[in-house]
């Protein structure tokens, strides 16, 4: 729990000895408390009380990462249960599921097209973040030989899938020196799985349908030593779990109840239709899973999946912007149009890859709008006549163009007028509303 | 160990409002439909029944649209070309509101007139039993000359119009009241100016119990985060119990998801988008189900398969868990 100024202010040696550059130990107490300095800046601090304060500043949600070769996928650390509140930090993973009765082609063949997929959404690269390998053999054998063709396809990070710890230990060992998500402990083996986690220094999951069990074996796995946890409240229906990851997210943030204080995972991968899987992961994502398992790979439900996650996960205080400027597309010669548009990454990214998909060539200048839409800039007068003459001045695009010919986002036509007042010696270009019907319009209205 | 788990208790509530009204409550209607009344956060069955549950209109127009994904007009061919046909149509598969939206244009690009839309609305009311959310074109003079006469004649039915703008309220919320309809407000994402809508809107002696709340959405990838945060925001306000914001929220989740190029165009679109039609439909899916999990009470669409989709995720999302 994070401890008050006055707390921490009762840990300190209070001699008000300024060595921290504050006036006394109260005042130094107030700032580590709204965490605007380190505890290290007092160099008297006994080491019980260290400790004390390094408990108290530990996450509500445990951050708990899966690690293999060059690749770490991260959840937990989270703060909030509203993302308006502040943001939600760490995406969740989505791991694609095969089981130990495919044949080593079949991993192969479902996972190379998984492992291959790459989606670009506003110029961030989007991709599956590793497997899960679940045996439905109980064979040890075949499960290490499942895992071996997955590590044959792909070095992303790995969940392994079963309740028996022989066959668990089997698939570690192809696992040397790699961090794999361990699924799972529950009432009756958290022991033998507890001790599997600690020698192989994985993080292992806690499964029950109910939240009480999961917390009794939490505390039972962090007394025994095994501290990166994950959760699984075994309900796989919407309504269930809807239930119970926002009562183990609400118990971790405003209870600081440490028992369920790790991240949860979801397994989407068990729905009954791929159309239910999309909505079950989807759900997930907007209300607080850490790592989600997914059966089906269709790039479609990837993709919308992938966005989702990014957009839930933007911090609301700062849209995804790009660096105002000009760019250029397509090789643009003096005698091309300069297209105008905002720096918000969304709005950006439509027009520039209309323009490039197109083939034509254009300068594409984009104004300074503190990363707002054409509407929302215009609405909010970051995007008006005035400032986009002054940006054209600015990044100086009258010595790149002979033609000077100037487009404007047709939502915003109303500022063609002034426009033209602004730039007298450019010819002031409506566009279409939409940036889809650009390729048509540099084509025959240019 | 026994967990005592947290239960938020709000002190506000949401307005339960019904659209739509029978014949013995002055309309035509054979159904209606009741949306609102939470006292608690979606679903959380384990704090408050939610006594109802979230609603799927469909989206039709006067006219067949000249801008609509051509695997809009795939799926429901002919019927585009007749609004009754067409809110049929939609009863069929699955729809429990029909909400019509005017062209703001006949097809031969002329003005669109109010006998036409008067008449659209009849041939509507006389093809399905369902109750109905009539939509201007957005251009405030325009909205105003065709939702009048249409309130006008449709007197008693309990129909939503809209849509109440800060810049056009005053002329459809007087037909409204007038009428005996109900109306939409909608405001750009922003808890404040929803909430001063609300005020200017009862002022003029309209009770909130006729008034839905459409705090504007972007579609999944076009700012569904904003809408997302908002629509929360609004919300934990109205269970807070801030007056202004106790409304039930209707978005228009099909308008926005098939505006995006994921659904618009098929072809010349990066392989990893996967396949054109499943796309689109996923894309208004998951941005009804998102939004619906943090407060829609209503949500209109464009596709048939969507719309089963999202119904039966609000199926299984309305069952009280065993355990709870
Ligand atoms: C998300 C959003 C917000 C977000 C901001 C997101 C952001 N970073 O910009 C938030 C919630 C913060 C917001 C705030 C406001 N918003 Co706002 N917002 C929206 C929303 C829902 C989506 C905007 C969006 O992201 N569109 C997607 C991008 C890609 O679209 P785009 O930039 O227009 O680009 C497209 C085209 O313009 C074209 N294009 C772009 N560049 C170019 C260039 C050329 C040459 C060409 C040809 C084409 C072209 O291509 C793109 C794809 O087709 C819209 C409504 C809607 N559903 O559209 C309202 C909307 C834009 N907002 C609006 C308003 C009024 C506001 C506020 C002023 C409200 C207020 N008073 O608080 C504030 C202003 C901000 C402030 N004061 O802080 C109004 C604008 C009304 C109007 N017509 O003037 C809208 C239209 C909502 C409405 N119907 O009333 N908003
Ligand atoms: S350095 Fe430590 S002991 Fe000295 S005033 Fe600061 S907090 Fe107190």
């Amino acid at each position: 729990m994070a401890l008050s100024g006055i707390e921490i202010y009762k840990l300190l040696p209070k001699t008000n000895c300024k060595d921290c550059e504050f006036p006394t130990c109260l005042a130094f107490a107030m700032k580590l408390a709204t965490k605007q300095v380190e505890l290290s800046a007092c160099p008297h601090v006994s080491e019980e009380s260290q400790s004390l304060l390094a408990a108290s500043s530990e996450p509500p949600i445990r951050l708990v990462s899966l690690k293999s070769d060059g690749y770490e996928v991260k959840a937990g650390n989270e703060v909030v249960l509203f993302r308006h509140e502040k943001t939600f930090y760490n995406m969740p993973g989505l791991f694609i599921r095969v089981t130990d009765e495919m044949t080593s082609e079949q991993i192969q063949k479902k996972l190379k097209p998984a492992e291959e997929y790459l989606v670009n959404y506003v110029g961030i690269d989007l991709a599956v973040d590793g497997y899960a390998i679940e045996s439905t053999s109980n064979d040890p054998t075949k499960f290490k030989s499942a895992v071996e063709s997955v590590r044959s396809v792909s070095k992303k990070p790995i969940v392994l899938i079963c309740k028996d710890p022989k066959v668990i230990r089997a698939g570690l060992d192809v696992l040397e020196g790699e961090s794999p998500l361990i699924y799972a402990a529950d009432e009756s083996n958290w022991e033998e799985m507890g001790e599997i986690a600690k020698n192989a220094n994985a993080p292992l999951v806690v499964s029950s349908p109910n939240i009480d069990s999961i917390a009794e074996i939490t505390e039972k796995l962090k007394d025994f030593g095994v501290l990166n946890l994950v959760l699984d409240p075994a309900n796989r229906d919407l309504s269930t779990s809807l239930m119970q990851f926002t009562q183990i997210r609400r118990l971790a943030i405003k209870k600081d109840f440490r028992p369920l204080g790790y991240p949860v995972i979801a397994f989407p991968c068990h729905a009954p239709s791929p159309e239910t899987e999309s909505i079950q992961a989807a759900q997930a994502i907007t209300k607080y899973a850490g790592f989600i398992v997914l059966e089906t790979f269709s790039p479609e439900a990837l993709y919308a999946l992938l966005v989702l996650r990014q957009n839930i996960y933007t911090d609301p205080q700062k849209p995804i912007q790009v660096q105002p400027g000009i760019y250029e597309i397509n090789d643009p010669k003096p005698e091309d149009p300069v297209l105008v548009t905002t720096n918000f990454s969304i709005t950006y990214f439509s027009v520039a890859n209309e323009v490039e998909g197109s083939g034509q060539p254009a300068w594409l200048l984009v104004s300074e709008a503190e990363g707002m839409s054409v509407l929302t800039a215009w609405a909010a007068g970051n995007f008006d006549a005035e400032r986009i003459a002054k940006d054209v001045k600015r990044f100086e695009i009258a010595d790149k163009v002979t033609n000077k010919q100037i487009v404007l986002p047709g939502h915003v036509s109303v500022l063609s007028g002034e426009l033209e007042e602004e730039l007298p010696d450019w010819d002031v270009r409506v566009g279409p509303r939409e940036a889809v019907d650009l390729p048509a319009f540099l084509k025959q209205a240019l | 160990m026994s967990i005592e788990i947290p239960k938020d208790s709000w002190p506000g509530e949401v307005r339960t409002i019904t659209i739509g009204a029978t014949a013995e409550e002055g309309g035509t209607r054979t159904s209606t439909v009741t949306v609102g009344g939470e006292k608690t956060l979606p679903f959380m069955h384990f704090e408050s029944p939610m006594p109802y549950r979230p609603v799927v209109a469909i989206e039709i127009k006067d006219r067949k649209p000249d801008d609509w994904s051509q695997l809009l007009n795939e799926t429901w061919g002919e019927v585009m070309e007749n609004p009754g046909l067409w809110a049929k149509a939609a009863e069929e598969v699955g729809a429990e509101i029909i909400q019509l939206s005017l062209s703001l244009t006949d097809k031969d690009g002329n003005r669109n007139t109010a006998e036409a839309a008067v008449s659209a609305v009849k041939n509507i009311l006389e093809n399905t039993g369902l109750p109905i959310m009539v939509y201007g074109p957005g251009q405030a003079e325009i909205d105003n000359e065709l939702i009048v006469p249409i309130s006008d004649a449709t007197k008693g039915e309990r129909v939503v119009l809209g849509i109440c703008e800060d810049k056009n309220y005053r002329t459809i919320v007087a037909s409204a009241l007038a009428n005996d309809h109900l109306v939409t407000a909608r405001a750009p994402m922003d808890v404040n100016l929803s909430k001063q809508l609300n005020i200017l809107i009862q002022d003029m002696g309209l009770s909130l119990d006729r008034v839905l709340m459409d705090p504007t959405t972007g579609a999944l990838g076009y700012g569904i985060e904003y809408g997302f945060s908002v629509m929360e925001r609004l919300r934990l306000a109205a269970l807070q119990g801030d007056a202004m914001t106790q409304l039930p929220m209707a978005v228009t989740v099909g308008f926005e998801a098939w505006k995006t190029k994921e659904a618009k165009v098929g072809v010349d679109v990066p392989k990893t988008w996967g396949d054109w039609l499943e796309r689109s439909i996923t894309w208004e899916t998951l941005t009804a189900i998102s939004l619906i999990e943090t407060g829609a009470d209503i949500v209109s669409l464009r596709h048939p398969e969507s719309v089963k989709r999202v119904r039966a995720a609000i199926e299984e999302l309305i069952a009280v868990p065993a355990i709870a």
